[in-house]
């Protein structure tokens, strides 16, 4: 960093200092927000949680029991959403950064990416509902729900691939192709085994984003209530994200099924937390390791 | 075979490369098909109509005429051009007003017969009734509704989707309330993440910044519904006490929330920008005697300017198209916002709220696509935008 003249004057010193405070002091406060907003939140839900609340059913109209089925259908949504998407997702950024080559098309699609990764999830929703579930027939389901979170995480997947790929230093390559290697076999031994784990870390991201998400399975997915697990993938299931909402907003008695609200909340919180550190330990285990440089 | 397989795979890899090419198109086709059908169709239900006396001089009628016909606002039909008679309303829900359960039969099979004789002999009748439950007679006339056309949808200051006998569709109070919202949070986010950012890359320690940077990203992995739940159970009650409101589901609400949840997009794609600042560009300024303060100012905010533009636009982007945390505390009424501590209602909390009550293919359901059309548009422009600008800045 460039060492700025610590012997200016008066003035501008004073004036420079108060900037320099008002700076720090705002950044302060916006994570003294977060901070604020998570120990409102766990100080609350932290109490009803325990392993009944994991594991029973909603009971007396929500306000009561446990959280099971909205766990496990926010598991399937997930598995489900990135069956599809990861492989689509790394093969399309491994066309994109080893294939492509320079020029309109790459631009077109790399636009076309970014354009996919800004669309509102409510829009997805919508497509979700048009396509898969109108349109193919699979109903409200289990599959139509993880077929739209699949969209929507398919541009994060993509972006994150291409920089894992882009980082892979271009020596690599040159001297697996001066074995006499092909460029499908130098993508398969060499290019992905090093950018691996980048690539595990955008996975992880994308099952972060997946998990939380509402408005995609509002139509897709999603049931109100429904206190038994689902039996096939044609099967509509709870979510957690859509259960916080629903009990929020919408019950009969809100204020005995508050508890059981922040309960839910908490889990969401600890699943996001839990996600992005395991996502920075990755990052920081495997980038030790493959600095060979 | 060794190489077929190969060849095979590429196939496979390159097909997947336009895959997000494809997913925007077919989304680009579903929204707009229904989108698009919405647009010159009538604002009646299908199969439902119209119906008045043969000797009325109306022939047409604008969906708001028909709102204030049944709402008894206009009781006359010489309000609006034709004779002097007074308006008889008449239709399936106030069959007991006219006739008794004698006249209809125990299965309503007289009722074509009923309401036919009625239009007959009631010179001011109009009658709405589904084409099933009604056989035309010679002496009765449908009335035409006027289309609904683009214009009419994009400035309509009435949102009564499902008002009966005809829908009053115009989204001006559902677009002015998102972009009321949106741009109050940007209003908010703007500077505070300006400041972060210029903190982040500039002032603070390489080693607090490490700590810090992790910390303002997590905030963009909370779930938006995490949010609104806070939003609903301190912000919401916090508005309501502070100004006396009669609700705290106001359009403020949305704002703060949606600074919030804006606040890292901001600050990680302006910090990005600042850093790319050239060292001699710093260096140029640090020899003409500039503090560092001076220098941030002058040098490596405007270097930064297009960067910081495009975050500003990725975060109205993201505000615009946010739907549960603005669904959850800004209190959904379609009204034209007159003031930040009013509910609104905007574009994605309207589809949200709405889709599911919404009868499949009707109208109501194609408004609803119509809708996600302009927050298609809306967020496909902010996108390219964003897009022009850093391609701007790399070039330059």
């Amino acid at each position: 960093m460039l060492e700025f003249p610590v012997n200016i004057n008066r003035k501008k010193k004073i004036h420079q200092t108060v900037m320099f405070w008002i700076a720090r002091l705002i950044s302060y406060i916006i994570i003294a927000t977060l901070f604020l907003i998570l120990f409102f939140i766990v100080k609350r839900g932290i109490g009803v949680i325990n392993w009944e609340f994991f594991s029973t059913m909603p009971k007396e109209g929500m306000t009561e029991g446990g959280i099971f089925p909205a766990i496990v259908g926010t598991f399937y949504l997930v598995i489900g959403s990135m069956i599809v998407a990861f492989p689509i997702g790394v093969l399309s950024g491994i066309y994109v950064n080893e294939y492509a080559k320079d020029g309109n098309l790459k631009k077109f699609i790399k636009m076309m990416t970014n354009n996919l990764a800004g669309i509102p999830s409510i829009v997805f929703g919508l497509f979700g509902m048009s396509l898969f579930v109108n349109q193919l027939n699979f109903g409200a389901s289990i599959i139509a729900g993880s077929l739209t979170l699949a969209l929507l995480a398919l541009p994060l997947i993509i972006r994150t691939t291409e920089e894992s790929l882009k980082s892979v230093d271009q020596t690599f390559r040159l001297a697996s192709y001066a074995l006499g290697a092909s460029k499908l076999y130098t993508i398969r031994k060499v290019v992905l085994p090093i950018a691996f784990p980048n690539i595990i870390t955008g996975l992880i991201l994308a099952i972060g984003r997946v998990s939380g998400e509402t408005a995609p399975i509002l139509f897709t997915a999603a049931a109100y209530f429904l206190p038994k697990l689902p039996h096939s993938m044609f099967d509509q299931c709870m979510a957690l994200p859509y259960h916080l909402y629903v009990i929020s907003t919408s019950g009969t008695d809100i204020e005995s099924s508050r508890p059981i609200a922040y309960g839910t909340a908490v889990v969401l919180i600890a699943i996001v937390l839990f996600v992005n550190l395991l996502a920075n330990f990755l990052r920081n285990y495997f980038g030790r390791k493959v600095k060979m440089k | 075979m060794r190489l077929f397989i190969e060849h095979f795979i590429e196939w496979i890899i390159k097909g997947c490369g336009y895959i997000s090419a494809f997913i925007v198109l077919l989304i680009v086709f579903f929204l707009f098909r229904e989108g698009i059908s919405f647009l010159n169709s009538s604002p009646l239900e299908e199969h439902y109509g119209l119906y008045v006396n043969i000797q009325n001089p109306i022939t047409k009628l604008s969906d708001n005429q028909v709102k204030d016909i049944f709402d008894q606002k206009i009781v006359n039909w010489n309000q609006i051009g034709g004779h002097d008679d007074l308006i008889k309303r008449i239709s399936v829900n106030e069959l007991d007003d006219h006739f008794t359960k004698e006249q209809l039969g125990s299965n309503f099979e007289y009722l074509s017969v009923c309401v036919n004789r009625y239009i007959d002999t009631v010179p001011g009748a109009i009658a709405f009734f589904s084409e099933r439950q009604l056989a035309i007679s010679p002496n009765t006339k449908e009335i035409t509704l006027e289309k609904i056309s683009l214009g009419k949808f994009l400035t309509g200051l009435e949102w009564f989707p499902t008002a009966q006998p005809a829908a009053i569709m115009g989204t001006l109070p559902l677009l002015l309330g998102t972009l009321l919202v949106s741009f109050f949070a940007i209003l908010f986010a703007l500077p505070l993440g300006l400041a972060a950012s210029i903190y982040l890359a500039e002032i603070a320690d390489e080693r607090v910044r490490k700590i810090l940077k992790p910390i303002i990203e997590l905030l963009s992995g909370i779930p938006s519904v995490v949010y609104g739940f806070f939003g609903l159970v301190v912000i919401v009650p916090f508005l309501q006490k502070v100004f006396n409101l009669p609700v705290g589901e106001t359009a403020l609400a949305g704002s703060i929330l949606l600074a919030i949840m804006a606040l890292p997009t901001i600050i990680t794609v302006s910090e990005d920008a600042i850093r790319t600042c050239p060292r001699a560009m710093k260096e140029a300024s640090l020899a003409l005697g500039a503090s560092h303060w001076q220098t941030i100012r002058k040098v490596i905010l405007p270097y930064a300017s297009s960067g910081i533009t495009a975050a500003a636009i990725l975060g109205i982007g993201r505000a615009i198209g946010e739907t549960m945390a603005v669904l959850m505390v800004t209190g959904n009424a379609a009204v034209i916002p007159k003031s930040l501590i009013q509910p609104v209602r905007t574009i994605p909390a309207t589809i949200a709220a709405e889709l599911g009550e919404a009868p499949f293919g009707g109208l109501h359901f194609k408004a609803l696509f119509a809708l996600a059309c302009i927050l298609f548009i809306i967020t496909l422009i902010t996108n390219l935008l964003v897009e022009r600008m850093s391609a701007n800045r790399r070039t330059s």
